[in-house]
């Protein structure tokens, strides 16, 4: 049984969907404010979130495309802090995903012309793995580097907040 | 400003000056005070004399009312000879106004007042406000005018440590300051109208500006910031009244781009040959090579020189830049007409750990082993305080102020830093315990001098981290390759108790992560004749170093307990002060729990409220025009000047 579960934790999908999953198509929102009746929208569901293995690239990514320069290994420096429990532009996946390709203004880079989709939800995946919002299963044991952090896998749940100050 | 208003402000005001003060750091002027009740310090002082800056009617050494640009002085002494407040009635100071700036990064910007005008530039978005000083009894502290530059929002993206200013300057009726997105802006001083507005460098190659111009003989100087994202660094003039550039000189590439020609005289055969800036660096590494400029120039009027540092070389993993990556972290002296170097000193060569050489230099004329030599004084972030000969560029010595471990002195022959090889930094293996850590033994954060006691302040801090070398594949934006990290607090308590950076490695998150954190409400450092200090918060100690007897002796005074920021300015009408409090505080003025505001007391003027931001606060001695204010002791430094003046007593 455990090896079957170690299976499905450590799948790489070789063969990708084409990701439909892409959330610009979905109703992205980074507001609770709507006008007139409330429209619920459809939630996207991070694909690589309960995948190790992705999760571990989308690590890999983090460093190797220099979020950490700005991010730090998630504590914030440059950029805002991605571990804590605020959220400037919104914690769920498709909200992230769009943070990460379109860019935002205070700063932070467009990335969808360099990273391609798949590698964007990877990093989506791993950057929800830092606030521990994915299964813990998939979730990092270790560092490979220096760094004192917890490491993502015993990192305690935070409850995300939009954050209440402009950034 | 019209020749008139100059005039009857320089007859009017002669009197105003601003000076920076940290109520935590009375502990340390008790230390100054001290030594300044020493005859023959004293007797130095009036050997050594401030050196002269004639010849330059935008010159205003003399007069301590004016305070025109942020070091006060071209030779970068941040002196003021004013007497009125000292360490015995400064716990008598109290609020009597405040200016919310309406931004909550960190201020690095000392207050300008010029003619009876107080000009403020803010941290990005980089506001300039200009406080109308004539009557503050009656019309209290009205903005004359503001000024909102609108720097791209991405601008924020290429600022490596937070969105900070260091400061405008006020020459001949403009007011001229960079902006985050490395613009360069002058304004009329009178009217806020903007005059001319240069784009001098681009945020899409890492630049960013965040230092104070200097303008010397019509030319403002400006340079760049950006080392850890893949800049070329340069240093530019551009011309006072067009805002044209007039030269760049980059600080890697081929000679001809480093206006490097036959006048330039090193001191050092390490500094000699030819294109050294390329064949000291591996193939076009030179092009993403750092180096810029976010430090301060000074100005000798005498030898017509300028001189400033520039920055770490990048990226900063070093095992990618094998050489000694000139002219990364090195003192330029440049003519200013058309910017030729005339000699230079690479002090920190292949450069390791972020030792950039932008502090500043302090340029003084003392007695050195018995002739009156023309000097820089400078406390470098590599941890040793230089002492150099500035006409010729020789090291005459460089000692150590901090604790240092990753070199083990300068070699004065060669001028060499000498390395300590296990300190290295290499890729995918962690160095550590480097000691001074990134932002040095003293960062930015400027000292002062006093040609009163021969004395330099110097705001320094203690740290030591551990480094690891990254590979990163992306190029131009080379943010961190070596990550550092704070010591774990036994190892801090080694080199120095500092409660506030314990506090900040127990808040639970990255220890990485105040980087970013620290580098706000940082402040610089001015001398107020002898008495006052400023210093940081707690990672800050003061060491004085006396200037007549520097080998081997420097004088490290108490840890200065959570130093808090003040800036100081004796106004118009008579002994009123500004205060900045650090971001962090609730209360940004001590005692002051209420949002801070423009002048609250005047109910009948024209109030600016921001809703949020760092408070500039003015304070004044106990005074009959005040008084009324004492009755619900708004206390300018409150517990802080009570505890302070209570050590000041017990120690004395």
């Amino acid at each position: 049984m455990t090896c079957l579960s170690a299976c499905e934790r450590e799948n790489r999908r070789f063969q990708e969907n084409p990701p439909t999953a892409t959330p610009t198509s979905t109703a992205l929102i980074v507001s609770d404010l709507q006008p007139g009746p409330a429209v619920i929208y459809p939630q996207v569901e991070a694909p690589y979130d309960d995948n190790a293995w992705a999760v571990s690239e989308g690590k890999s990514l983090y460093n190797s495309m220099n979020c950490s320069g700005c991010h730090f290994q998630g504590g914030g420096g440059i950029g805002p802090a991605l571990m804590d429990e605020e959220w400037i532009y919104g914690s769920e996946p498709q909200q992230i995903f769009a943070t990460i390709a379109d860019g935002r203004p205070n700063g932070m880079p467009a990335w969808k012309y360099t990273l391609s989709t798949q590698q964007i939800w990877e990093l989506v995946s791993y950057v929800r793995s830092l606030s521990s919002l994915n299964p813990k299963g998939a979730r990092s044991g270790r560092d490979d580097h220096m760094m004192r952090k917890t490491p993502e896998a015993s990192t305690p749940q935070t409850k995300p907040k939009m954050s209440s100050t402009p950034p | 400003m019209p020749p008139r208003e100059r005039t009857r402000d320089s007859r009017n005001y002669r009197r105003l000056f601003v000076t920076l003060l940290a109520c935590g750091a009375l502990l340390s002027a008790c230390k100054g005070d001290r030594e300044e009740q020493q005859p023959s310090r004293v007797a130095l002082a009036a050997r050594t004399g401030p050196a002269t800056a004639s010849g330059d009617t935008t010159t205003r050494y003399a007069d301590d009312g004016q305070w025109v640009r942020p070091a006060k002085d071209f030779q970068g002494t941040r002196f003021s000879g004013l007497t009125e407040i000292n360490n015995q009635n400064v716990q008598n100071l109290h609020v009597i106004g405040t200016f919310s700036t309406g931004v909550t990064r960190g201020h690095e910007a000392a207050p300008i007042v010029s003619g009876s005008t107080m000009y403020i530039v803010t941290p990005f978005p980089n506001f300039v406000y200009a406080l109308d000083l004539t009557d503050p009894k009656t019309k209290g502290f009205p903005t004359k005018w503001s000024y909102k530059p609108r720097p791209v929002n991405a601008a924020q993206g290429v600022a490596c440590c937070d969105v900070v200013n260091r400061g405008l300057v006020v020459d001949n009726g403009k007011v001229i300051f960079n902006t985050l997105d490395a613009r360069t802006i002058a304004l009329d001083a009178a009217t806020g109208k903007e005059l001319w507005v240069t784009q001098v460098g681009n945020i899409n190659l890492g630049e960013s500006m965040t230092m104070a111009p200097l303008v010397v003989k019509g030319k403002v100087f400006v340079g760049v910031s950006g080392g850890e994202f893949g800049v070329r660094g340069w240093l530019k003039a551009l011309d006072e009244n067009s805002g044209k550039i007039a030269w760049t000189a980059y600080h890697t590439g081929p000679d001809k781009d480093v206006l490097i020609g036959p006048n330039f005289k090193p001191f050092y055969a390490m500094d000699r040959g030819k294109d050294l800036g390329v064949t000291s660096w591996p193939a076009d590494q030179w092009k993403i090579g750092g180096a810029g400029v976010w430090g301060w120039i000074t100005y000798d009027p005498e030898l017509d020189l300028i001189y400033y540092g520039t920055a770490n070389p990048g990226p900063w993993n070093p095992e990618v830049r094998p050489g000694d990556n000139k002219w990364g972290s090195t003192i330029f002296a440049r003519r200013p007409d058309n910017g030729e170097a005339i000699w230079a000193y690479q002090v920190s060569p292949h450069d390791e750990h972020d030792y950039d050489a932008v502090n500043e230099n302090i340029l003084v004329d003392m007695d050195w082993r018995g002739s009156r030599r023309q000097l820089i004084l400078r406390p470098e972030r590599n941890g040793y305080f230089y002492i150099i000969d500035r006409k010729s560029g020789e090291v005459l010595s460089a000692e150590p102020f901090g604790f240092i471990n990753t070199t083990t002195g300068v070699d004065l022959k060669t001028g060499r830093l000498q390395y300590v090889p296990q300190k290295a930094t290499h890729t995918g293996e962690v160095t550590r315990y480097s000691c001074p850590a990134a932002p040095g033994a003293k960062d930015w954060q400027p000292s002062a001098y006093s040609p009163r006691t021969g004395l330099v302040y110097i705001p320094h801090q203690n740290l030591c981290m551990d480094e690891e070398g990254l590979e990163h594949p992306v190029r131009g934006h080379e943010c961190e390759d070596v990550r550092w990290t704070r010591r774990p607090p036994w190892s801090l308590r080694r080199v120095g108790p500092c409660r506030a950076a314990r506090r900040l490695e127990h808040q639970g998150r990255s220890p990485s992560l105040e980087w970013g954190a620290r580098h706000r409400g940082r402040r610089g450092l001015l001398r107020h004749h002898g008495r006052l200090v400023q210093g940081r918060r707690c990672t800050l100690r003061k060491i004085a170093v006396a200037v007549q007897n520097w080998l081997g002796h420097h004088q490290s005074a108490d840890d200065i307990p959570r130093a808090r920021w003040q800036a100081v300015h004796r106004g118009a009408l008579r002994r009123w002060w500004l205060v900045r409090r650090d971001r962090r505080r609730r209360s940004r003025c001590a005692g002051l729990e209420r949002r801070p505001r423009l002048h609250e007391r005047d109910e009948g003027s024209p109030a600016e409220v921001h809703e949020r931001g760092d408070a500039v606060c003015l304070c004044a001695l106990s005074d009959a025009v005040i008084r009324r204010e004492r009755n619900d002791r708004r206390i300018c430094f409150s517990q802080v000047a009570r505890a302070n003046s209570s050590s000041l007593r017990s120690s004395a």
